[in-house]
Order: structure tokens, then sequence, then C-alpha cells
């Protein structure tokens, strides 16, 4: 799948479920830099609203887009301060 | 001095209606108020979560483990209490061996009668391990180490640790001891949200 974000990491959390997604997404972000979009691969399908929870909950970072294709679900995540 | 004045701080002879001191004593009280509303706007940017652990089954030991390192990854500050059997979560020994009651769980297959017999607990347990395991699930481990990385505060209640003889080395390395009811009451209330497990 080609993305129209410029990513800068890929976390792969494909077979975790809740909270792992939640939790490694933070820890990934925290090693990012401002300005970074982070690429997110779930299969938990949990995952479409606890990351816009976490997102909506946090600050410094951004909700880009969520894309669900099949059994994938791929959230962009940007680190804005 | 009257309300009904006008709104004039200079009255008809050209002197101050207001005394010095008691405006001083006004200004005084305005900066201690605006002292106060900057340490509360402090206090109120992190969000804090108390959680209270009683329980010590398998399936009761995921609920304050998967909320607390959530609220971490949200920057939430979090306190887990683990008391009376939620001690056991934090035993490094008995964390690793936590049983699923087969008997008056209506979630299993089975009545009560047959769920007393010997052995059922255990094959319940090893139905829900797999199931876990299956499901992408972290183990109860994984989910103590990840909530510590992350700084969720997991305390271990003194007057229980000595209650059931356990020891302090018996817990897992960042549990924090020597704590009791006092402490958890305190973090209960300065926390948003506050919960009994």
């Amino acid at each position: 799948m080609s993305s129209q974000y410029d990513t800068t990491e890929t976390l792969d959390v494909k077979g975790q479920s809740c909270p792992m997604p939640i939790v490694k997404t933070k820890q990934a972000i925290d090693d990012l830099e401002a300005g970074d979009v982070l690429e997110v691969v779930a299969t938990d399908s949990g995952s479409i609203s606890d990351i816009q929870g976490w997102a909506d909950g946090t600050s410094g970072v951004e909700l880009l887009d969520q894309v669900e294709d099949s059994d994938l679900y791929t959230h962009y995540v940007k680190k804005t301060e | 001095m009257s309300t009904d004045n006008p709104p004039s701080s200079v009255d008809a002879d050209g002197e101050s209606e207001f005394d010095a001191a008691e405006v001083q004593a006004l200004r005084e009280r305005v900066e201690e108020l605006e002292a106060s509303m900057a340490e509360l706007d402090d206090d109120d940017d992190r969000q804090k979560l108390t959680i209270v652990a009683t329980q010590g089954s398998f399936d009761m030991a995921y609920p304050p483990l998967i909320l607390a390192s959530t609220a971490a990854a949200f920057g939430w500050d979090v306190v887990v209490f683990h008391t009376f059997w939620g001690l056991d979560i934090l035993h490094e020994e008995k964390s690793r061996d936590l049983k699923l009651s087969a008997v008056g769980n209506p979630n299993m297959p089975m009545p009560n009668a047959l769920a007393a017999l010997p052995g059922m607990d255990a094959m319940a347990t090893r139905m829900m391990q797999k199931r876990i395991d299956e499901n992408g699930t972290a183990s109860i481990e994984e989910l103590i180490e990840l909530s510590l990385e992350t700084g969720v505060d997991l305390q271990a209640c003194q007057m229980t640790i000595e209650l059931m003889e356990y020891d302090e080395d018996d817990f897992y390395d960042g549990v924090t001891t020597g704590v009791g009811a006092a402490t958890a009451l305190q973090h209960m209330a300065e926390s948003d949200v506050q919960l009994l497990v």
C-alpha cells in the first residue's frame, strides 16, 4: 500500500491486542522529533477507536488518517511538538 | 464606604475616597489569589488515575494493568494500589501462576457442582491462557513490566504484605512498598478518576 504521508517510521503491532497498540504507539512517538509521522500497522479492530481516543486525549500528537484494508488497520500519527 | 457612590475615586473635595491601606490589602489579596490559581492550573495539566486492585485471580489481574498502562500512554499520572489478593499480581512468582476460578463463574460452560471438582480451576486457567495467547493479548508479566517502564506507580499495601507473610524482595523491581490506606486515600483525593477492581 502506498501512502500519501511522508512517514518517518513504521510501527508493526500486527497480532497484538489492547492495550499494546496504544502503549507502543506512545513509546514510538516519544522517540520521534516534532514534525515526524508515525505509521502504525495493526490487526486489532479496536485500534481504530483507541488510537482516535488516544490522539484526542494526548497533547502534541495529531491523527492524520486511518486506513482500513481487509484485516489491516493503518494509522498515521504526526508528532506536532 | 457606601456602594451607592458614583464610580469615581475622587470626591467633591478632590480627596481620594479609598484608604491607601485598604487598597494595599486588596492588591495583596489579588496577588495571593492569582498565585493560588496559577498553582491549580499547574496541577490540572496532568490527569490522574488511582486504581485499587483487590483481586488476584487470573482474569481480575488484567483490567487494572490494561487501564494503568493505557492511562500512562495518555500521559496521565497513574497509581495502582494493590491490596489483599491484588498483591499477588505484583508478586513475581505468584503472578506467573494466577488461577481462574471455575466455581461461581457464570461464564464457565459447566455447572458449579462440576466446576468444584479437583483440577477444574487449572483447566479453566489453561483454557483462558490459550485464548489469551491466540488473541495476542499480553501476559501479566509483560503488562507489569510495561507499566513500570511507562512510569505507573505500582504500590503494594504494607499491611497485606505482612498479613500474607510476603517479603519485599518477592515483588517485581520497581514496585513501591511501605504504603498504606492513608497513601491510597491521598492519591484518590487528588485523582480525576478512581477505580476499585
